[in-house]
């Protein structure tokens, strides 16, 4: 039976994959945010998942404003990473798990969450810098080291689905994942925020303590993250902070009570406060 | 015409809503369109005529020449479609931020080295009308 056995929370700014795809990560600016994944890109290699379940947004690169599902489930055989304005980022094509994508759409949409289906879907940054980061440098001539489903989020235009809808959404992605017949280890990433803003005059904010609790209670209290409401991630995270509902899906696929392996918060990475955890399912 | 919204007492903020996604539909779609090279060729070859392809107001046809950013979303564009047209010019995220606080690119980088922007004092309006 299929199974997931761990979930990772992380942020994906954009300028982490531009500095990873210039070879910049030594510098000065950079070194301290990296460093934080040292462990995490062992711990990869220790635990390699077959299958990631990347739950990310698209930032209005695959999805133009003519249509805005809230949940998007890529089912299709492969993902070219996007053009996002500066030429596509230099990283693998990711690879699907089209069965498994399959099996979920039909469990969880018989579970209720009305899921979008896409059979064809570029993806951008969202996806592609956690698989780096977590993975480290991949050119564009190799291959992930494991297949991906992708599940994109309505996170742009108010509103994002709550953060208790996502986190209920996660359990059913959970029931559909223990109910796979095929033997695999499956992970979850959870990603987006943490705070930040890049819009209008108060583009730059950043909460490191709200964001600090939102780490604590991935851990030890994820029923207190789903009550998080819409306005508090606003004013207290930014407006671009309502992304980490996306971390609510990861939380919910585990077990009630995990082990928290790793955890890294560093600011700044251009506008954006980076957070990051690994969190185990108990076998 | 907006509701009043329980989040519009954010300070220097413009939640992009089902409103200002409406009244912004087509300057959207015009950003997005220059995520293509083709676009951007054509939009570098002659920007009113690339323009005129997008039924924009004249305010938000403005707005792109002035290159008011903005002004831009209080018009009803989203930050990252916005960020399409900042990247035809060459401009990056941080820049561009940089500017819509009104201060330079230093400065902006500089606050962000030290921590960002901090939430006490940037909760709501009435603490911005103190200041
Ligand atoms: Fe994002």
């Amino acid at each position: 039976m299929a199974r997931i056995t761990a979930g990772v929370g992380c942020s994906h700014v954009p300028a982490i994959g531009v500095a990873m795809d210039t070879g910049i990560t030594e510098q000065p600016y950079w070194k301290p945010l990296f460093d934080g994944f040292t462990k995490s890109r062992e711990w990869m290699k220790e635990n390699k998942p077959d299958v990631i379940f990347l739950v990310y947004n698209d930032h209005c690169t695959a999805f133009d404003a003519s249509c805005i599902p809230t949940f998007a489930l890529g089912c299709a055989a492969e993902f070219t990473p996007a053009d996002e304005g500066w030429g596509p980022r230099p990283v693998p094509v990711v690879k699907g798990h089209q069965k498994l994508a399959s099996h979920i759409a039909q469990s969880v949409i018989l579970d209720e969450f009305d899921l979008t289906i896409m059979n064809e879907m570029e993806v951008d940054h969202g996806l592609t810098v956690p698989m780096s980061v977590m993975f480290g440098e991949h050119g564009v001539d190799d291959e992930w080291p494991c297949l991906v489903v992708p599940l994109a989020v309505n996170v742009v235009q108010y509103p994002a689905p709550t953060g208790r809808r996502c986190y209920n959404l996660g359990k059913a992605i959970r029931r559909a994942i223990d109910s796979y017949p095929e033997d695999l280890n499956v992970m979850i990433f959870g990603t987006g925020g943490m705070s930040h803003q890049l819009q209008a005059e108060r583009a730059g904010l950043i909460n490191p303590e709200w964001d600090k609790r939102f780490l604590d209670y991935m851990a030890t209290d994820p029923e207190a993250a789903a009550n998080i409401t819409h306005l508090e991630y606003l004013r207290e995270t930014g407006s671009e902070g309502i992304e980490m509902v996306m971390w609510l899906v990861m939380r919910g696929a585990l077990d009630e009570k995990v082990t928290e392996v790793h955890r890294h918060y560093h600011v700044p990475a251009s506008n954006t406060a980076v957070g990051h955890i690994i969190l185990e399912n108990h076998a | 015409m907006r509701d009043e919204k329980d989040y519009d007492d954010i300070p220097g903020t413009f939640v992009f809503d089902a409103d200002r996604s409406r009244e912004g539909y087509h300057l959207n779609q015009f950003c997005i369109s220059l995520r293509t090279q083709k676009a951007r060729d054509a939009m570098k070859a002659d920007p009113e005529d690339y323009m005129s392809r997008f039924p924009m107001t004249e305010d938000q046809k403005q707005a792109i020449r002035d290159r008011a950013w903005n002004r831009l979303l209080e018009l009803g564009g989203n930050i990252y479609y916005t960020s399409k047209l900042a990247a035809f010019d060459g401009i990056t995220f941080q820049d561009l931020a940089a500017m819509m606080t009104g201060v330079s690119r230093d400065e902006y980088r500089d606050m962000m080295l030290h921590g960002g922007r901090p939430i006490e004092g940037n909760r709501s309006k009435s603490e911005w009308e103190k200041k």
